[in-house]
């Protein structure tokens, strides 16, 4: 919960969270080491300087930090899990399913669960997701559409194999597909970042939502394009909303832009945890004005009711989550508390 | 005979030139080359990109671009082009010093020529540069109906400062990709654009530019967190864009 400024509580539904393992003993190769200064450079280049963790924090902050990090000092409700999994590059994996569902034992009603899957894992991997969605109650996937496997350069969510697997959630009550247009691994010659694949499948499955993370950066233009044809296509924040700490001038022009192609509705806040922690960006983006000519321009305003539906209310509603009744429970007499009881 | 400085020179004009195809920005403005060595006629470039993980097409494109530039200047013999630090490294290197195309220094992996990408990325630099240039003559108090008549030649009639002459060189580079009839301004398939409608096809295309400026300042953070004040040709000044000119930058 988020305290407004008048005073006003505000529900927060963080998107986008993750608990990785990219310590020196899990990583498996030279890959592994380059993946996670690359995100730490996303993490230093974007935050504000005393929000800049040790690269050995970074590696590996572990369960507590991050219950802390979202839920106590941090101004998290809810915290969506977005598993990643890159056993080439980890040992163990990167942060998976597997691992997501400790802390979702421990704070049941404070972590949503996302499965993930691939569709070049043929018939296998519709069993395997199959069992999945029901030991994890799923209602969402991550996926990687730029994924290294085998000789496989990656994969487009409007290729047959995909559509089976989309089928298959459809069946299971998997309803959000968050999609990220991850940069190329191996080196295609068609561009990797490409969101055109999403304008079909978007189409095809209009009762599957389809959430563009990072909203489709580096391609934020053909995004846009698309989204605003198909109701059913969201942005998720991470990556463009840190801006609005080393350049508001960009993500005011930004979240205006997303406003008059996607609308209020379609936008969802995501910290990126680790990546970037929620209490400041929230904080900020609260206290974010956009200025007088980028109103003029897009004719969108960011208001405080648009403020909670992005930060909440849109992937509340996504993941069919009660808030009333998680307010009743949560907030005042037992506010943070569930975290610190359950240590 | 020119004499080394002059040399350098030239040579960093002429990597000025090659664009980064995604943010439609030069090399030498984004920091990525950080050397020129001229040892007689030779000349060495190195240069480094933001990540590691960059994708291998585009950094493809750039370093054999930058080849080509250099090697277009009249007194050099022979040109290397090396790139630091990236998953590909030694592929990209190789297969720009034999002039290979993507296609042959990636023999399993790629499957076909970068002429697609480098199409696509022109045509929105195509449509960036052109809405600054649109936008720059609209504020002059120029009518729409009167510039959108205009061809090649009209447009090159118009009396413009500095500014003005830059935006309109630089719009008329991307000019042909889009190909259509003569008039100096058409949508990227080549069709006329309708005066009544201008302010409309503005809005649409607005977002080209506003999302390469959006990367480029996340290509500067990452390049700047990787490499600190590691040297460059010329110390990327993020204010600068040359064709800017919505006061998007801070």
């Amino acid at each position: 919960m988020y305290k407004a400024k008048n005073g006003e509580e505000i529900f927060i539904v963080d998107g986008h969270v993750h608990n990785w393992d990219a310590s020196p003993e899990n990583i498996r190769n030279i890959h592994g080491k380059q993946f996670i200064d690359c995100f730490y450079g996303y993490h230093s280049a974007l935050s504000p300087p005393e929000q800049v963790w040790p690269p050995e924090k970074f590696a590996k902050y572990g369960p507590d930090q991050m219950v802390k990090d979202l839920f106590e000092d941090g101004p998290d409700d809810i915290a969506i899990f977005q598993p990643t999994y890159l056993k080439d590059f980890y040992k163990t994996g990167f942060n998976t399913l597997e691992q997501n569902n400790v802390l979702k034992q421990k704070y049941p009603d404070r972590f949503i669960l996302n499965g993930a899957f691939d569709p070049r894992d043929g018939e296998g991997g519709l069993e395997a997701l199959e069992a999945q969605a029901e030991t994890y109650k799923l209602k969402g996937v991550k996926l990687y559409t730029a994924e290294w496997k085998g000789d496989s350069r990656g994969y487009k969510l409007s290729d047959p194999a995909a559509y089976k697997y989309l089928e298959k959630a459809e069946k299971l009550g998997i309803k959000n597909i968050h999609v990220h247009k991850g940069p190329t691994i191996i080196p295609l010659d068609r561009d990797a970042f490409d969101v055109a694949d999403i304008d079909h499948c978007a189409t095809d499955f209009p009762n599957l939502n389809f959430i563009v993370e990072h909203c489709g950066l580096p391609r934020l233009d053909d995004f846009c394009w698309i989204a605003v044809q198909e109701a059913n296509v969201y942005g998720g924040l991470a990556v463009v909303l840190p801006f609005i700490h080393s350049r508001p001038g960009y993500f005011a022009k930004v979240i205006s832009e997303l406003l008059f192609w996607l609308g209020e509705d379609r936008i969802l806040f995501g910290s990126d945890y680790g990546i970037w922690t929620p209490q400041w960006l929230v904080d900020r983006f609260m206290n974010f004005e956009l200025p007088e000519d980028v109103m003029k321009e897009t004719g969108k305003e960011l208001t405080l009711d648009i403020k909670k539906k992005i930060l909440g209310g849109n992937a509340a509603r996504l993941y069919g989550v009660d808030v009333e009744a998680h307010k009743k429970k949560h907030w005042h007499a037992a506010q943070h508390r569930e975290p610190a009881m359950a240590k | 005979m020119t004499n080394e400085k002059a040399r350098t020179d030239e040579v960093r004009a002429a990597l000025d030139r090659v664009t980064d195809p995604e943010l439609d920005e030069s090399v030498i403005e984004l920091g990525f080359v950080t050397g020129i060595d001229i040892a007689g006629d030779d000349v060495a470039v190195t240069f480094r990109l933001p990540t590691y993980w960059c994708a291998a097409n585009f950094s493809y494109l750039m370093a054999s671009d930058m080849r080509d530039a250099v090697a277009g200047l009249p007194w050099v013999r022979r040109v290397s082009v090396v790139l630091d630090e990236h998953m590909f490294v030694e592929a990209i290197n190789d297969g720009v010093a034999k002039s290979q195309d993507f296609a042959e220094a990636f023999p399993t992996e790629a499957n076909a020529d970068l002429a697609g990408i480098r199409l696509n990325f022109g045509l929105k630099s195509f449509e960036r540069r052109q809405e600054a240039l649109l936008r720059h003559l609209l504020a002059l108090g120029h009518e729409p109906a009167a510039i959108l008549k205009l061809d090649a030649g009209g447009l090159e009639r118009i009396n413009l400062n500095a500014e003005g002459i830059s935006l309109r060189r630089r719009y008329l580079e991307r000019r042909p990709l889009a190909q259509g009839s003569a008039l100096a301004f058409v949508t990227r398939n080549g069709e006329k654009i309708m005066d009544e409608t201008l302010n409309i096809y503005l809005r649409n295309i607005r977002r080209v530019g506003l999302n390469a400026e959006f990367n480029g300042a996340l290509c500067r953070g990452l390049l700047a967190a990787r490499y600190g004040d590691a040297p460059s040709v010329l110390p990327a000044e993020p204010e600068l864009i040359d064709f800017m000119r919505m006061g998007v930058a801070q």
